[in-house]
């Protein structure tokens, strides 16, 4: 009863924090219901126990990826202009709906085969396991860390001085 | 009615599709890397989702997930530097203002 409390409660201040994102003229303003929607997402993930996840979206997306956003917005000067919409306003809205319609519409007449079993908890033990054991995404974490090294590499040489 | 899959599948596609309208109209390339942020969050709720009621024990979709979150990482990390500099070289990050490869 209390996850679906939180659940409602989450679900109703992300989707307005996302509607902030795309509606509010102001940038550093949408800057900051950016980072109010990707906590509310950390919050379902709690409510989904996922716990290790949740930590890993605040400390990525709440810590570094909207400092992050906050710093280029600062450093491109674009408060003033605001954010505006281009001529695609209408036609982006007809597809946006089409598509939300489409997908509900699927989902909801999908026979999802729900399993009962409880959830693993907590799951950071489980997640080391799946990620590093036998068996496991032991190649991706790999590549993984070279796509990190190889997209922090590429940061420094965009923005470097000439 | 007790909040199961569909309900988070729901919430998925409500914040996927604002992802998607802020992506197609804003002007300000900033903010759709925000809105795409929100598109990549949106579909992380349903692997989550999908993890936690379909696959309990397994946990395939948080690892999904946490992939998911690191190529994002990348993706802003790379974008925003690309952003900063096509503000030094062309004053202005409006998508209007980029039309290099404008026939």
């Amino acid at each position: 009863m209390g996850i679906d409390i939180a659940f409602w409660i989450l679900a109703v201040v992300g989707v307005a924090a996302a509607a902030a994102v795309v509606l509010l003229r102001d940038v550093f303003h949408t800057a900051l219901a950016l980072v109010l929607c990707l906590l509310t997402v950390a919050g379902i993930y709690i409510t989904l126990s996922a716990d290790f996840l949740a930590v890993i979206q605040i400390l990525v997306y709440v810590g570094g990826i909207s400092i992050l956003v906050i710093l280029a917005i600062m450093l491109t000067r674009e408060v003033q202009h605001g954010s505006l919409s281009n001529k695609l306003r209408i036609p982006a809205f007809i597809v946006a709906a089409v598509f939300l319609g489409v997908v509900i519409f699927a989902l909801l007449n999908t026979p999802w085969q729900i399993s009962t079993a409880p959830p693993v908890e907590p799951t950071t033990a489980a997640l080391a396991g799946k990620l590093l054991g036998d068996g496991g995404f032991v190649l991706a974490v790999e590549i993984a860390a070279a796509l990190l090294l190889a997209a922090v590499l590429g940061a420094i040489v965009l923005v470097r001085e000439k | 009615m007790s909040v199961g899959l569909e309900h988070y599948l729901v919430l998925s596609a409500v914040l996927f599709s604002i992802g998607l309208f802020g992506a197609l109209t804003k002007r300000n390339t900033i903010v759709i890397l925000m809105c795409v942020e929100i598109m990549l969050n949106a579909v992380n709720i349903a692997m989550v989702g999908f993890s936690r009621f379909i696959t309990p024990t397994l946990l395939t979709g948080q690892v999904f997930a946490i992939f998911i979150m690191v190529v994002a990482a990348a993706e802003a990390a790379v974008g925003l530097a690309i952003i900063i500099s096509l503000f030094r070289n062309r004053e202005s990050v409006e998508t209007t203002d980029i039309d290099l490869m404008k026939g």
